[in-house]
């Protein structure tokens, strides 16, 4: 399969799962959030620009199924996998805490984001509640599901290597 | 090593004689990594001002616009997908949620149990009190009613303990000697006839009831006034008015009231009028000498809160 084409089908899948299935798990207040952790996972392993588009994209996912005002999480989203995937390019390079630390960033910036977003466009939510009493449960529960959700990354969006190339070429010959 | 084998494939002979400074090309890999920070910012730029547009057309514009139309059109495609995904995860939902509630259902169980208890113990404590209230304020007005006895004074008192065995028809009340209880002193309640006191301590009093069965009180029937005596029936808080002559036309539902006879320096322990109960039955057997009057007392002894002490006002007969 395509790459582009995986990352899409995959960026897919997360968003529905997460509108019809993990929106509605309600630990402690919180909810994980198995979109962001995907696109994490992607921008991580395929860069910068693929973070963004992938968030632009999934967030418009999101954004259409809950008929929520539409660029919004896209916002969001965009920014947060050009963040994870210029982390990944750079400083976050080879380092196995990498998913983890960008996972904490990304929860709790969304979280502030998202808050000040909602403000800037006059719609009322509770500050005490996304920042209070969802955030920790959330980030908690996003931790937890982190290592699952890498490996499955891993797993869907590995690219061909070398060795797998010459095993191709053996079995053709 | 490489470093230097590289500026040497840039230097040529003549200006290592010449001492000209070597004019080397940008690397490959630089103009890449520029090429690549600049498609990233576009990127990033472009994404950024589409959402925004998307926010700021999708916010003002009426919910019939065509963005919100689009919306809509996409969001009915993916709805069955929604639903279909949506019932294959019901299962896992269903299971999260059950065990979700296995584990707060025993701290609930617990709090909701406490709660319980908490709220019975109010409503018992709310319905007693309100019992006692009731049952304050009709001896309250017993107490001021012409009919209560005159020569007498009312002592209330509260019944703190009662008797342990069926057996045992005695009530303790919390007025003693201080309160100027006497042994031998009737008591009442608005209801009735309740019994004697006797034995008395400082601050509380034994009362016999009537339904004891060393108990016995001369009584008359209010209609007919045919006199009788008042002891305890064959069950229960039931009472058998003795000695009443055949001739007496007692009848049921005849009330039987204390006799408060008098005579000379003697007087009966209980005053005049007191209500003792209502006819409930009444026999005439050719082999008894005295009618069988059965009394019912209209005064519930098994759950007896207050009671009022009858204290004499005259100063007790002295004999020789």
């Amino acid at each position: 399969m395509n790459d582009n084409v995986s990352v899409a089908v995959f960026v897919f899948v997360a968003a529905l799962l997460q509108v019809t299935l993990f929106a509605s798990i309600d630990v402690a207040g919180g909810t994980p959030d198995v979109l962001v952790l995907s696109l994490l996972a992607i921008a991580l392993m395929r860069g910068a620009v693929t973070g963004a588009v992938a968030g632009f994209f999934g967030g418009l996912l999101v954004d259409v199924m809950t008929l929520d005002t539409l660029g919004f999480s896209a916002l969001l989203f965009a920014l947060a996998g050009y963040w994870t995937g210029r982390y990944g390019e750079t400083t976050g390079r080879d380092r196995a805490h990498a998913p983890l630390l960008a996972v904490v960033v990304v929860t709790i910036a969304i979280a502030f984001a998202g808050l000040g977003l909602h403000a800037l466009l006059g719609e009322d939510v509770s500050a005490r509640r996304a920042l209070f009493d969802a955030l920790l449960p959330g980030l908690a529960l996003n931790l937890l599901l982190a290592g699952p959700v890498w490996a499955l990354s891993r797993i869907v969006l590995r690219r061909p290597t070398i060795s797998d190339r010459v095993t191709e070429v053996r079995l053709l010959g | 090593m490489a470093r230097l084998n590289r500026l040497q494939r840039n230097r040529t002979a003549r200006s290592a004689v010449l001492g000209l400074p070597v004019r080397r090309t940008a690397s490959r890999s630089h103009i890449s990594r520029t090429s690549s920070a600049l498609r990233r910012r576009i990127v990033l730029g472009t994404l950024v001002l589409l959402s925004l547009a998307l926010i700021t057309i999708s916010f003002r514009e009426e919910s019939d616009g065509p963005l919100h139309g689009a919306q809509a059109a996409v969001a009915n495609a993916l709805q069955p997908l929604e639903v279909a995904v949506e019932r294959v995860a019901r299962p896992f939902r269903d299971a999260y949620g059950w065990t979700k509630d296995l584990f707060t259902a025993r701290s609930q169980n617990e709090r909701l149990k406490a709660e319980n208890e908490q709220l019975q113990q109010q409503v018992i404590q709310n319905e007693s009190a309100l019992q006692e209230n009731v049952n304050l304020r009709a001896l309250l007005k017993y107490r001021s009613s012409p009919a209560f006895p005159v020569d007498y004074e009312g002592v209330p008192a509260e019944v703190i303990a009662r008797p342990s065995a069926s057996f045992d028809q005695t009530i303790v009340v919390s007025a003693g000697s201080e309160d100027g209880v006497v042994p031998e002193a009737p008591v009442v309640t608005a209801d009735g006839l309740v019994g004697t006191v006797t034995s008395v301590t400082d601050g509380a009093a034994r009362v016999r009831l009537l339904t004891d069965e060393s108990s016995a009180v001369s009584a008359l029937d209010l209609r007919t006034s045919a006199a009788g005596i008042i002891r305890h029936g064959p069950s229960g808080d039931s009472l058998v008015l003795d000695r009443v002559s055949k001739k007496e036309p007692i009848r049921k539902g005849d009330e039987i009231i204390t006799a408060g006879w008098r005579s000379g320096q003697l007087a009966s322990l209980y005053p005049k009028g007191i209500p003792i109960g209502r006819v409930t039955f009444v026999g005439r057997l050719n082999t008894d000498l005295y009618q069988q009057v059965l009394v019912v007392s209209d005064v519930d002894f098994s759950a007896l809160d207050a009671v009022i002490v009858l204290v004499s006002k005259r100063p007790a007969p002295e004999f020789p």
